[in-house]
């Protein structure tokens, strides 16, 4: 897979094509298998992203510590709110959604990670609800998001114990962008600037869960980073470029990743988890798990 | 080589693809090592798999794949219950492997039993469901779980490579990688064949019959 973003833009722009082109292709010819396939194989996973927004859409999940659970079906229900009747709130409630049912130890797509497994199904099936989008175009769109990952994952981190936050749901964050600026219309160069757009608004992002369990702040960083993906596609989109090329500012993302405390990265060390209610709330739910 | 697949994907139950995902994966080929569910293993977490493991049902996770269980399998959820229930005797400890970068925070060793054959591994969950296997029985290695492989240990004698090399072609096996370690000249040798098709019975059988090969296991692909 393309080491830098920039070369593929190159490679998509050159030849008119999209990133989604150029990404199936030399997966295709890493893994030896015909492009229909991993086609199938991404089909496939938006089949399970799609049932996991509706299980977490009902509402009637709870977390293993019971931290986190019903909160998408508040967004699904509500009519308070500046946004309820925008495809923002579609975005957002179905980032939640997933991540709930992660919590729940129920079946996701890692996209990149379980962690940040909210934000590329949020995004682009909260968009596809007010654009017409078919299933191939769905389908070419997390093409584009596992280039964008796959740069990410070369270049820096996919771990949140390595990067901290900024390397799961901030990079999440950059694949949405990038892939439905794409999804939508915009160019291969419009959606690099997507990424970086995206991926700038996250950096520093640290790791921080209460107990060290995937739910707090996990569940509302997928929510926020789908808000920051949405506000990233909305720039690129209208034609606004950002200075410094993504593949630099994932570059950023790994250093910072690399200086970060190990407080910061994972281990509930630091971060909300260690605010007087974090280490509160983390000590009665792990007592809770524990008489199971 | 980062497929496109590790990045969407896997397809897994939660929390956490490197400690539930990647976990499970890291259990699979420990499981591998001794071809079929230990009867004993003990399963030492060290770093950020030590501190936070519980919460993210890593401990769930690798005996889930010990049992031989895949990561998107919910029967993942009750694996500890599972595991009493067959009588297995699985024990955890906490334990210090080295320091970060040498060692990643996410690793594991697992040693395992089956059979009167002990093995140990250790291994690192890298995110994003990613798993790198750097150790089987103090011989270095690099196992990600993208390919299908076979490990196996054998007198170190001139040949050798060769000699397996040709078995395999023989069934038409393609060979992806192929690595060698040795702990010292003329000791054994450790080698990792990574191959693009799992490799048959007899084939495996024509290697463990080789005389000077001490033993050899299959190991299936986890990725991709």
């Amino acid at each position: 897979m393309y080491h830098a973003l920039q070369d593929a833009i190159r490679e998509a722009e050159s030849r008119g094509t999209t990133l989604a082109t150029v990404a199936l292709e030399i997966e295709a010819r890493d893994q030896g298998r015909p492009v229909e396939e991993i086609r199938d194989a991404l089909r496939r996973a938006l089949e399970v992203m799609r049932g996991a927004v509706d299980r977490g859409l009902v509402g009637d999940l709870r977390s293993n510590s019971g931290l986190v659970g019903g909160d998408a079906a508040k967004l699904r229900t509500a009519a308070a709110g500046p946004l309820a009747d925008t495809v923002f709130r579609e975005v957002l409630m179905r980032a939640l959604a997933v991540q709930e049912v992660n919590a729940a130890m129920g079946v996701i797509v890692a996209a990149p990670t379980a962690g940040g497994a909210g934000v590329l199904p949020g995004v682009l099936l909260g968009l596809a609800t007010r654009h017409a989008v078919d299933d191939d175009r769905l389908v070419d769109a997390l093409a584009t998001a596992g280039l964008i990952g796959a740069v990410v994952a070369q270049r820096a981190s996919l771990s949140g114990a390595e990067g901290g936050c900024q390397a799961e749901t901030g990079a999440a964050a950059g694949m949405a962008a990038g892939a439905a600026t794409e999804m939508l219309g915009g160019t291969p160069t419009q959606a690099g600037h997507a990424v970086a757009l995206a991926q700038q608004g996250t950096l520093g992002l640290v790791c921080d869960p209460l107990g060290g369990l995937v739910e707090l702040p996990c569940v509302f960083r997928n929510a926020t980073g789908a808000a920051i993906a949405l506000a990233a596609i909305e720039m690129a989109m209208a034609g606004i470029t950002f200075a410094i090329p993504a593949d630099e500012v994932i570059d950023t993302m790994g250093e910072i990743g690399r200086d970060m405390d190990v407080r910061y990265r994972e281990t509930a060390g630091g971060g909300l988890a260690q605010t007087p209610t974090g280490r509160r709330l983390a000590k009665e739910r792990l007592t809770q798990i524990k008489r199971g | 080589m980062v497929s496109l697949l590790d990045i969407i994907g896997p397809v897994m139950v939660g929390p956490s693809s490197s400690h539930t995902a990647g976990a499970c994966r890291l259990g699979r080929i420990a499981r591998d090592l001794v071809a079929g569910t230990p009867e004993q293993a003990l399963i030492e977490l060290h770093g950020s798999f030590a501190r936070t493991g519980e919460g993210h049902g890593t401990d769930k996770a690798i005996v889930g794949g010990l049992l031989g269980f895949r990561p998107d399998d919910e029967r993942l959820r009750d694996a500890l219950v599972i595991m009493e229930r067959e009588g297995l005797d699985f024990r955890f400890a906490k334990t210090t492997l080295g320091d970060e970068p040498a060692v990643h925070p996410n690793t594991v060793r697992l040693t395992v039993t089956r059979q009167h054959r002990q093995h140990v591994m250790v291994g690192a969950s890298l995110g994003a469901g990613r798993i790198r296997v750097s150790e089987i029985d103090g011989y270095p290695v690099e196992v990600d779980g993208s390919h299908h492989a076979i490990v196996l240990v054998a007198e170190d004698i001139r040949g050798s490579i060769a000699r397996i090399a040709g078995l395999l072609s023989d069934d038409g096996v393609n060979i992806a990688t192929l690595r060698l370690s040795r702990k010292h000249r003329g000791g054994d040798a450790f080698m990792v064949i990574e191959v693009d098709d799992p490799t048959a019975d007899a084939v495996l059988a024509d290697i463990k019959a080789l005389p000077w090969v001490r033993w050899v296991h299959r190991i299936e692909k986890v990725g991709g």
